[in-house]
C-alpha cells in the first residue's frame, strides 16, 4: 500500500516537473522580451532573470517616435477592417455555401480551401501586380485588401461547417414568419454563431497584426507602416548597433493587446473550435 | 380563416416521383390529418402547401386564390414544426411577435395580438423566458403561439407532439383539439399516430407512396375502409386478415370459405368475381367471438395480455405468421396454450378482393 502511494506520488511529481518545463519553453522568451524592455540600455548584456529596476526609458522612448505611434494606429486600421469586411463576406458566402442548394457547391468548397494553402511567397509578385493597378500601393488599403483575401477562406470554411449545423426548421420557421435571407442571417442566425464569429474574427485580427512580408512589401512610407514592419526597421545610433531595448518595449507593446484579446474571448474561441465536435 | 384545394398536385425531387395526382378539398374551419407509413410524403405535402417546397404540377388554391408561386408569408399560413424550431436567443414574447414584427405591424397591435394568443394557451407567466427555460410541453405551446400570433388564414402542424412522452402528448392534443373548437381555424395536421388522427380529425387522409388512399371521416374509415391497406392501419390493435376463397355470390351476397372458420355467409356484394377467386377477410379484433374449439375450428392462444379493463388474446394463425388478436372486456377465462373456435360478428366483417380493394355490401342487405 506504501508502495502504492509513493509510485502515486511519484507520477504527479512527473507530472508537475513536465508543466513546468513546457510553461517554461513557452514563456521564457516573451518573459525575457518583457524585462529586457525594462532594463536601461546600459545593462542590457548583463544576463539576468530578475528585475532589480524599473526602467521605463525604452517605452518612452518608443511612443515619443510619431512613426512607432502612426504605425499602431495603422495596424488597428487594417485589423479591424479585415476582421470586420471577412466576417460580413463570411457570414453572407457561408450562408450560401450552407444552406443554399446548388450545383457545385462542394466544389466551390474545395477551390475556397486550396486557396487558403497557397504561401504568401507564392502570390506575392502577382498581388503587388494587382495592388498596383488598383492604386494601393503604399496605403492601408491594399494591406486590407491583401489580408482579406488570405483570411477569407479559413473564415469561410469555418462558418460554412458552423451553419451548417443549425437546425434546417429555424430557418424554415424564419421564411414562414417572413424572413427574407437577409432578415434570416441577422436576426436568427448571427445571434446563435457569436462563438465561431468570436473565434475567427480573433484569428484574423493576430493575422493580420501580425503580419510581415505583404507589410513590409506593401508599404513604402513610414507613415504609411504597421508594426511589424516599424518594429524591425527601428535603428539605433549607428549601423552596428541594434537597439534591442526599444525593440523589446515595442515587442511587448503590440503582444499585449493581442494577449488581452485572447483572455477575453477565450471561452468563445475553445466552445468555437470544438462546436459541433459532439452533440451538446 | 380559408378553405384550400389541392389539384393534380404533383411533386418531384431530382428524378423521384414522391407525390402523384393528389386531389383533395379542405373546407373552412375543418381540421384535416394525413397518416400513413414514414416515408409516404406526408410532410413533403404539408410543406407543398406551407411554401417550403415548390409544386412540380398541379394548382394549390388557398380560397380562390392560386398559390402556387405565392412565397410563405403571403399564403397567410403558420407552422408547427416537429422540433418546435423556436428562436433560442428570443424570449418566449419575441418568438411570438417576430412574425408580426417583420410584417411592419403596428407596436400596439403587436402587443395586443401576442397577449391574447399568451391568454388562449396559457402562456401569459412565460413571456419572459428564453426557450431552454421551458419544459417539453410549454416549448410546444410557444411554437403554436408563434405560429398563431400572426392570424394566418390556415395553421399547418408537422407532427407536433412526436416530441412529447406519453402523458403529456394525450393532454395536448386535447388542448389542440379544444383550440380548435375555440378558434374554428382551418387546421391541416401530419402525424403517423392513428390515435392522434382519429381523436383530432373532421377529416382524415390516409396517404400511400405519395398517393391518396382514402378520405373520409375517421368514422367512415373505421366502419367502411376502402381498401385493406387503410382497414390495416386505422384501428388499434389492427384488423385481423385472413385467406378466404368464394365459394359462390351474387350482387345480394356471398358465401365464402376460410381456413378454420368454415363457410361464411356474407353480405358483401361480390359482382364481378369468379367463384374460386381468392379474398381476403378482415375482421376487427372487437367483432371476433371466442368459444369451446370444434372440428377444424381450433386455434391455439399464443398469449395473453391483461391490460386491466380489456384483455387481448393472440392466436396462432392458419396462414401466415401474423398473429390473430381477439379483444374483450376483462376479464377472461382464456389461458396461453387453450385451443379455440373463431366466430366472426358477420354483420361487421369486411373482404377484401384481390387487387386489396374492399367488396360493398349490398344494398339489400344493407337495409335489412
Ligand atoms: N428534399 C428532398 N430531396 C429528396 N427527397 C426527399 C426530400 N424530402 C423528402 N424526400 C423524400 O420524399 C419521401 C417522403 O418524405 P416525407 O418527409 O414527406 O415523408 P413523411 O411521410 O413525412 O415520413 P415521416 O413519417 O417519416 O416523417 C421520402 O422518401 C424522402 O426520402
Ligand atoms: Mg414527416
Amino acid at each position: 500500500m506504501n508502495q502504492y502511494q509513493l509510485i502515486k506520488l511519484a507520477k504527479r511529481v512527473g507530472l508537475y516537473a513536465l508543466i513546468a518545463v513546457v510553461m517554461v519553453y513557452a514563456i521564457f522568451p516573451f518573459y525575457y522580451a518583457v524585462i529586457t524592455s525594462l532594463k536601461p540600455s546600459s545593462e542590457l548584456f548583463r544576463v539576468d532573470f530578475w528585475l532589480s529596476s524599473l526602467d521605463f526609458g525604452n517605452y518612452v522612448h518608443i511612443f515619443t517616435q510619431k512613426s512607432f505611434v502612426r504605425a499602431i494606429f495603422n495596424s488597428i486600421l487594417v485589423s479591424i477592417s479585415v476582421v470586420f469586411i471577412a466576417l460580413l463576406l463570411g457570414v453572407t458566402a457561408s450562408y450560401a455555401l450552407g444552406r443554399v442548394r446548388f450545383r457545385g457547391r462542394t466544389t466551390v468548397m474545395l477551390v475556397v480551401l486550396g486557396v487558403s494553402m497557397f504561401p504568401q511567397v507564392a502570390v506575392l509578385s502577382g498581388l503587388f501586380e494587382v495592388i498596383r493597378s488598383l492604386n494601393l500601393y503604399n496605403n492601408p488599403g491594399g494591406l486590407i485588401l491583401s489580408y482579406t483575401i488570405f483570411t477569407l477562406p479559413f473564415t469561410v470554411w469555418v462558418l460554412t461547417t458552423f451553419m451548417r449545423q443549425l437546425p434546417m426548421e429555424l430557418e424554415e420557421a424564419a421564411i414562414m414568419d417572413g424572413a427574407t435571407p437577409w432578415v434570416t442571417i441577422t436576426k436568427v442566425f448571427l445571434p446563435l454563431m457569436w462563438p465561431a464569429m468570436a473565434t475567427t474574427g480573433l484569428l484574423a485580427f493576430i493575422a493580420a497584426w501580425n503580419e510581415f512580408l505583404f507589410a513590409l512589401t506593401f508599404t513604402l512610407t513610414d507613415s504609411q507602416r504597421t508594426v511589424p514592419v516599424a518594429i524591425a526597421l527601428i535603428s539605433g545610433g549607428s549601423q552596428h548597433e541594434l537597439p534591442w531595448g526599444p525593440i523589446m518595449a515595442a515587442s511587448v507593446t503590440v503582444t499585449v493587446p493581442l494577449v488581452v484579446l485572447v483572455m477575453i474571448f477565450q471561452r468563445r474561441i475553445v466552445s468555437g473550435l470544438t462546436a459541433g465536435a459532439v452533440k451538446g | 380563416m380559408a378553405s384550400v384545394t389541392l389539384e393534380k398536385i404533383n411533386k418531384v425531387f431530382g428524378s423521384t416521383h414522391i407525390i402523384k395526382d393528389v386531389d383533395l378539398s379542405v373546407g373552412e374551419g375543418e381540421f384535416v390529418v394525413f397518416v400513413g407509413p414514414s416515408g409516404c410524403g406526408k410532410s413533403t405535402l404539408l410543406r407543398l402547401i406551407a411554401g417550403l417546397e415548390s409544386i412540380t404540377g398541379g394548382e394549390l388554391r388557398i380560397g380562390e386564390q392560386v398559390v402556387n408561386d405565392l412565397p410563405p408569408r403571403e399564403r397567410g399560413v403558420g407552422m408547427v414544426f416537429q422540433s418546435y424550431a423556436l428562436y433560442p436567443h428570443m424570449t418566449v414574447y419575441e418568438n411570438m411577435a417576430f412574425g408580426l414584427k417583420l410584417a411592419k405591424t403596428a407596436k400596439e397591435t403587436i402587443e395586443e395580438r401576442v397577449m391574447a394568443t399568451a391568454r388562449i394557451l396559457q402562456l401569459e407567466e412565460l413571456l419572459h423566458r428564453k426557450p431552454k427555460e421551458l419544459s417539453g410541453g410549454q416549448r410546444q405551446r410557444v411554437a403554436m403561439g408563434r405560429a398563431m400570433a400572426r392570424e394566418p388564414r390556415i395553421l399547418l402542424f408537422d407532427e407536433p407532439l412526436s416530441n412529447l412522452d406519453a402523458s403529456l402528448r394525450v393532454q395536448m392534443r386535447n388542448e389542440i383539439a379544444r383550440l380548435h373548437h375555440r378558434l374554428g381555424s382551418t387546421m391541416v395536421y401530419v402525424t403517423h399516430d392513428q390515435v392522434e388522427a382519429m381523436t383530432l380529425a373532421d377529416k382524415i387522409v390516409v396517404l400511400r407512396d405519395g398517393r391518396v388512399e382514402q378520405v373520409g371521416s375517421p368514422h367512415t374509415l373505421y366502419q367502411q375502409p376502402a381498401t385493406k391497406f387503410v382497414a390495416g392501419f386505422i384501428g388499434s390493435p389492427t384488423m385481423n386478415f385472413m385467406p378466404a376463397e368464394l365459394i359462390d355470390g351474387s350482387a345480394e351476397g356471398c358465401r365464402v370459405r376460410a381456413p378454420g372458420l368454415g363457410e361464411l355467409a356474407l353480405p358483401q356484394s361480390t359482382d364481378g368475381q369468379r367463384s374460386g377467386a381468392g379474398l381476403t377477410l378482415g375482421v376487427r379484433p372487437e367483432h371476433l367471438r371466442l368459444a369451446e374449439a370444434e372440428g377444424d375450428n381450433s386455434f391455439e392462444i399464443a398469449n395473453v395480455e391483461y391490460l386491466g379493463n380489456e384483455v387481448y388474446v393472440y392466436l396462432e394463425p392458419k396462414a401466415g405468421d401474423t398473429l390473430l388478436i381477439h379483444r374483450s372486456e376483462a376479464p377472461s377465462r382464456w389461458k396461453i396454450g387453450q385451443r379455440v373456435a373463431l366466430v366472426p360478428d358477420l354483420d361487421h366483417v369486411h373482404l377484401f378482393d384481390g387487387d386489396d380493394k374492399a367488396l360493398a355490401i349490398a344494398k339489400q342487405s344493407q337495409a335489412a
